[in-house]
This record gives structure tokens, sequence and C-alpha cells, in this order.
């Protein structure tokens, strides 16, 4: 029932009622997001899990820690230009990596590497970007995650738009976007869940809410309720889930994608996490933020939350433990060895993407830079001489 | 081509028309080309651009969107990337400014971000420029805005033929294009058919329009009629004017330009964008960094005044007109008199 349809309103007898076009969709399930994060580790509820998933997901946060850190290092190192550490927030990142097909769609943000990582990019390649020597270090079709996004929210209609336009192929693909909480206040996050909606695309908004955009704590950023309420405004149903409980994410994830796959519209789900770290390595969080609450957070630790469950159902073996730390020290050496290696690239790399066909001004600018690069390796040999630049246009009448 | 095509033969066909018409050869042509924005659907498109397309096409290939021009061109970048080539309507020149963040951070450099493994084959239609009397916002000359994006290429007819031929240009091309549609250039009509030789014009190159050799006009879009009739009305006081249709402003036809203004040896810039920053300033500093030694005067600009578009009954004022490009003209005597000296 629209408002202006509600009986016994005042204005009953004076307006006549809308063309039915005009009446917006009244969706009959609820849309309102529960009042409470949703829970599975730690009640009754947890026991529907399976061992399986829940040592899946182990073996996930441990080594997705394990690549935080070592990616926090390499910073340290100078081998990384910058790394946003998505440490805390492992069980977003994991979760929504492994809720996905092989033919769905996953939209980073610039703090998402991990997500990639975890839907098995190379850790290389997924950091690239970070790295500096190029801006996407992968085929974004080859693995079906967008390019890592660094305007806040701008990928999410790229996630609509996809989306739809497998739907109308007939394909059957779901896209998963990320954002922060931050990046809800963006004018691009509102238009995305109208598109989305309008359009019952297949996608998932996931908002790892971490509590600060950089620095801004949420209650400056949002008066909603919750983040997971602004999904009422646009028709489709908010999930509100605390974002460190992996298994909790892993259903309200899955129960998300079943959704968008058989049809039924986007869903925006809320996890409620905490970024242990600062910010990035540029950042100094003791600004902001007190020790307190950041130990407070450390209690609710993602892997703290799961190696509990698993100990209590005795999977938690000290040599199944020593394996999985062993896999994350893989990794990480890894991840060291082949980024202590320098990049090799070409500076004519420059201007072979910028069009199909490199313009006419492209190639001569090329053909400086080359020139410049020559004189340069001459200069190294012995020369003196300084770049040489050509000359256009000089020709006399 | 279609039937109704042959039929049509040759006859007064407004630039409206020939949009219409490339938008509906390229839909025929290759599926994967849908068309979206506010008001293209039923409406036609507050221009008429796509009129009929929703009937021949269905929904699906040529949809209204809700009216959010960043979620239209954004949800554009997903569809392309998914493999299809949209062709978007940003209604109006001002109205497509919320959708610039969009344009600049990822449909410019998508294809370069990934080191060409995601080229975005996106049209971006724009109606642009003034002189149909809209009120404000509805009559800017933007095209300055979107040279100075490397990864766009940056397109404006100023005939009935080219706004058939580039557009399908446009939307065969592997890059995103903007396209610009000079408003008051919509009715303007000409004997034309889509089944001439050759109507697909190919993006980055100028064209001729009136061969001379006293001094060349360069210009684009809306101002062509403007410099072709500047020239007639110059042939009065002697002066055998050259008038350069750039077409394409990126890729930039440097080849002709320099060797238009090489044989004449004076050139002035008409367009109707403000002349600070505006592309005259680009285009004047190329003219005169390749053709210097050839050069009898500086190059000049007729642009619009670098005030914030004014009100339509005020935008006479404001547009360059014949009589503005006349004077500017008479300025290129530097020195030497006009009659000797002009030209090779």
């Amino acid at each position: 029932m629209t408002v202006l349809e509600q009986r016994g309103s005042r204005n009953e007898n004076y307006w006549p009622a809308p063309p039915p076009a005009w009446r917006p969709r009244v969706d009959p399930e609820p849309l309102l997001p529960d009042a409470e994060p949703y829970r599975l580790l730690g009640t009754d509820a947890v026991s529907r899990v399976d061992s399986g998933l829940l040592t899946e997901l182990y073996g996930h946060l441990v080594r997705g820690r394990r690549y935080n850190a070592q990616a926090t290092a390499l910073t340290r190192q100078g081998r990384l230009a910058v790394y946003p550490s998505s440490t805390g927030q492992e069980a977003c990142q994991v979760a929504a990596a492994l809720v996905l097909e092989e033919q769905d769609w996953l939209f980073p943000s610039y703090r998402d590497t991990l997500a990639a990582v975890a839907r098995g990019l190379d850790p290389v390649q997924a950091l690239t970007l970070l790295r500096g020597d190029w801006h996407t270090g992968y085929d974004p079709r080859e693995h079906r995650i967008a390019p890592l996004c660094t305007p806040l929210a701008t990928q999410l209609p790229h996630a609509v738009g996809l989306a739809r336009a497998a739907r109308l192929k007939g394909d059957d693909v779901v896209a998963m976007a990320l954002v922060g909480d931050g990046g809800t206040s963006e004018g691009d996050f509102h238009e995305a869940l109208n598109f989305a909606a309008v359009w019952q695309a297949p996608v998932v908004f996931l908002v790892q809410n971490n509590g600060f955009a950089i620095s801004v704590p949420l209650a400056k950023q949002s008066a909603a309720p919750s983040l997971a309420h602004k999904a009422v405004g646009y028709g489709m149903p908010g999930r509100l889930v605390d974002g460190n409980d992996a298994p909790a994410l892993h259903e309200v994830l899955t129960e998300a994608v079943e959704r968008a796959r058989r049809g039924g519209g986007p869903t925006l789900v809320e996890a409620i996490t905490y970024r242990v770290e600062a910010h990035t390595n540029a950042d100094d969080a003791t600004r902001y933020r007190t020790d307190d609450e950041v130990e407070q957070w450390r209690g609710h630790d993602p892997i703290a939350l799961v190696e509990r469950e698993l100990s209590e159902r005795g999977l938690l073996s000290d040599a199944f433990a020593q394996q999985v730390r062993d896999g994350a020290e893989e990794l990480a050496a890894g991840l060291r060895d082949r980024m202590n290696q320098d990049p090799v690239l070409d500076p004519m790399d420059l201007f072979a993407h910028v069009y199909a066909e490199p313009t006419a001004q492209l190639r001569e600018q090329e053909a400086q830079l080359r020139a410049e690069l020559a004189a340069e390796a001459e200069g190294e040999a012995g020369s003196g001489r300084g770049p040489a630049h050509e000359t256009t246009g000089k020709e006399r009448p | 081509m279609t039937a109704t095509a042959t039929e049509a033969g040759r006859k007064p066909v407004s630039m409206a028309q020939a949009l219409n018409r490339a938008l509906r050869d390229a839909m025929a042509d290759d599926p994967a080309v849908h068309v979206m924005g506010e008001d293209v659907g039923e409406l036609g498109g507050v221009f008429r651009i796509t009129d009929g397309l929703v009937k021949e096409f269905g929904e699906e290939r040529c949809g209204d969107t809700p009216l959010a021009e960043a979620g239209i061109l954004g949800t554009a970048v997903g569809m392309a990337m998914y493999g299809l080539r949209p062709v978007v309507e940003m209604q109006f020149d001002a109205f497509a400014y919320p959708g610039f963040e969009q344009l600049i951070s990822h449909v410019a450099r998508m294809r370069n971000r990934t080191r060409g493994a995601m080229p975005l084959p996106l049209t971006i239609r724009v109606p642009y420029g003034g002189g149909i009397g809209g009120v404000e916002h509805h009559s800017d000359s933007s095209e300055a805005y979107y040279l100075a994006t490397p990864g766009l290429q940056v397109v404006t007819p100023a005939t009935v033929a080219d706004a058939y031929g580039l557009l399908r240009a446009a939307i065969a091309s592997d890059d995103p294009v903007v396209f610009l549609e000079p408003k008051r250039l919509y009715w303007s009509r000409a004997d034309w058919s889509p089944d001439d030789p050759a109507p697909v014009a190919p993006l980055g190159r100028a064209e001729i329009r009136r061969p001379g050799s006293s001094a060349t006009l360069i210009t684009y879009g809306p101002s062509l009629p403007v410099c072709m009739e500047a020239a007639e009305a110059a042939t009065a006081e002697g002066w055998d004017l050259e008038v350069l249709d750039l077409r394409s402003l990126q890729p930039f036809d440097d080849e002709t330009v320099c060797a238009s203004v090489r044989r004449t040896g004076r050139a002035v810039v008409v367009h109707e964008a403000s002349g600070f920053g505006g592309p005259g300033g680009e285009i004047a500093a190329r003219v005169t960094e390749r053709c210097f030694h050839h050069l009898e005067a500086p190059v000049l600009r007729v642009a619009g005044f670098d005030i914030p578009y004014p009100p339509p009954m005020l935008e006479r004022h404001h547009l360059p007109g014949v009589d503005r490009i006349l004077d500017t003209v008479g300025r290129l005597q530097w020195e030497a008199d006009w009659t000797e000296g002009s030209g090779d």
C-alpha cells in the first residue's frame, strides 16, 4: 500500500488515486535489515555450519593475514608504493571471493587485493597497481576481476552494467561489488544501487564498514540507522552482518548471490568490521582513534573466532594448525622473493595503450622519448651530451 | 544496405534524421550496439535522435535509464566491459558534467590501465553548443574539457553526411568517442542518401569545405556554416578564404591543417567555446609550431567570450558571427598589404 492509498488519510477525498504507473514498486519481501548484525559464531546456529567450510575459511583467513603482513612489510622496504591493509577485515575479503562461481565477477576497491587473491589471482599481479609498475597487472576478463579501483564507489555502476549486460546476453553471471563505509556517501554508490534495483540486475553490494574513511568516523559519514538501511529506499533488501564472523558472512553473501542468480535482483550487505591497521602506511591512525578501541576489536578477531569454533569441534590439531601456517609462510615467501625482483618496464608502453592505434601526435612523442632514451644511454656511455630533441616544422619556405 | 535505404535515394534529410539512421543501421548491423540514456525510449530523445529505435529493437536495445548521468555512463562502462557497444545520450552539454568522473577516471583510461586488455567501445553522444535559444545550462561548448583528457576521441559533425558517417565510425571504434552533436545544425538539411559510396567517414581526418588562397578558416561543428557564409561574404572584399572543417578534434589532423595553412599563409580558428583555454589556443599553437616560417601573420582566434554561456536573448553577441570573423580576417593583413605575398 502506498502512502497515497492509505485509508483514513486526511486527503482521501481530495486527491484522485494516482495512475498505477506512478506507484512505487512495493516488494512483498521485507527489505529492512535486522537491528543487530547477523552472527553464527558463538551462537547455537553455528552448529549448522559445515566443518569443511570452516576449515576452508580458516585456511584463507590465515593466509590472508600473512599476506597483509607481508605486503605491509614490502612498503617498508620500498617495494610497494603504498598498501592499504585489510588486516582485521580478512573475513569480508575471503567470503566475498569464495561465494562466487567461476563465471561471476568481482569489483574490488584498492583495499580489496586480498579478495582478488582469494579468488585465485596471482598475488604479484594483484599488487601491480600498488607497486607502481602499471595500473592493472592482470587481464580482467581472464580472471573476471575488474581493475582495482581507487576513486571511491566508481566501480559500483560498472558492476551493475556488467551484470545487466550478462543478463541481457542470457549468461548466468553475478557481480560482487565491494565498497567501504566512506564510499557509501558517494553519488556513484546511490546511482549504482538505484540502477541495480530498477534493472533488477544480479549484483551484490558488500559494504565493508570498518568504522573510518581514512580518519573520518562513521558518525560523521552517515546519519542512517545502519548503512544496510540505505537499501530500502532503492527497493532492495539490506542485510546487516558481523563482518568478522566468516561463516555468517559466507551464509549471508551466498544467499544474496543465489537471490541475484535466480533473478531476484540486487542485495545490499553491510559487514561491520574494523581496520586494525592504519588506512595505509602513509596514515597515522593514532591521531583519530585510541589504542583501547583497537585492542577491543583485536578481541573480536576474525581468525580467533573461527579458531575457537574449530577447537570446540576438535578440528584444530597442532598438525593442522602447523600445516595452515606453513602454507601461509610459503605464500609470503613466494611473494617476498618475487617482489624483490625489479619489474622489467618498457617506457614505450606509455604510448601503446592510449588508443587502439596511436595517433600521429603520440607517434611523434614516442619518437621523442626514444631519442631521449638513446641520448641517455649514450650519455651513460660517456658522451656527456644531454638528450636530443627532434625538431618539427622548422623548414623554411 | 536495407531496402528502405535503397528506396530513400537522395532527398533532403536533416542532420537529426541522418543521426537516427546511423544509430538504426549500427544497431541492425551489430547486436552488441545498445542505446541508452534518459528519454531515449518511447519519447525518442528530446531531439528525436533515437526516434523509433525502441519500436524496432525493443527496450533491451534502446532503453530509458534512471535520470543520473554518472549512473548512465558508469553502467555503460560495465556493459562495455562485458562486450557490448553502448551508445549513451547525455541529453544536453551541461547535463553531462555529473558524468565527468566516470568519463575521466574510467572511460578514458580503461584500455590504458589494463594494458590494452580491456578496450571500451563506448560512444557518448552530447548535443552541444548554442544558437537555439536554450536557457541556462543548455548551450555549453564543452569540447575543451574532453580534449584535455587523453584516451577519449572527440568528434563533431558539421554536415548531414558527416553526421551519419562519423557516428557510424564512432560506434565502430574500439575506443571511447565523445560525439558532439551541434544542436543548432540538427535541423539543417542536405540532399543525402546513406547509399553514397563512402558513408562511413574515418575518424581523425579534416576536410576542406571551401578551397581558397588568402587565408584558412579552421573550424568545426556549429561554426562551419558561419565560416562558409563569411567566406562567401569575403569575396566581395577580394579575399579568397579556405574553410577547413576539422570533424575530429582528437585525433587531430595536423597534416591537412598544416598543408592548408602553408598554402594560404594565414589562419583564423573559429569556435563557439570560450577562447581562453579553448581548443583554438591549442590549434593556434600547433599551427604556429609547425608552420611558423610559412605564416604571414599570427594565427588569430574568433571564439566565444570568456564568460559563462549567456542567456538566450544575449547569445548572438557572444557567438562568433560573420562580421566578427571578417573583422578578424582583416587583422591578418599583418604589416604586408593583403594583395601581395599571400599564399605560394
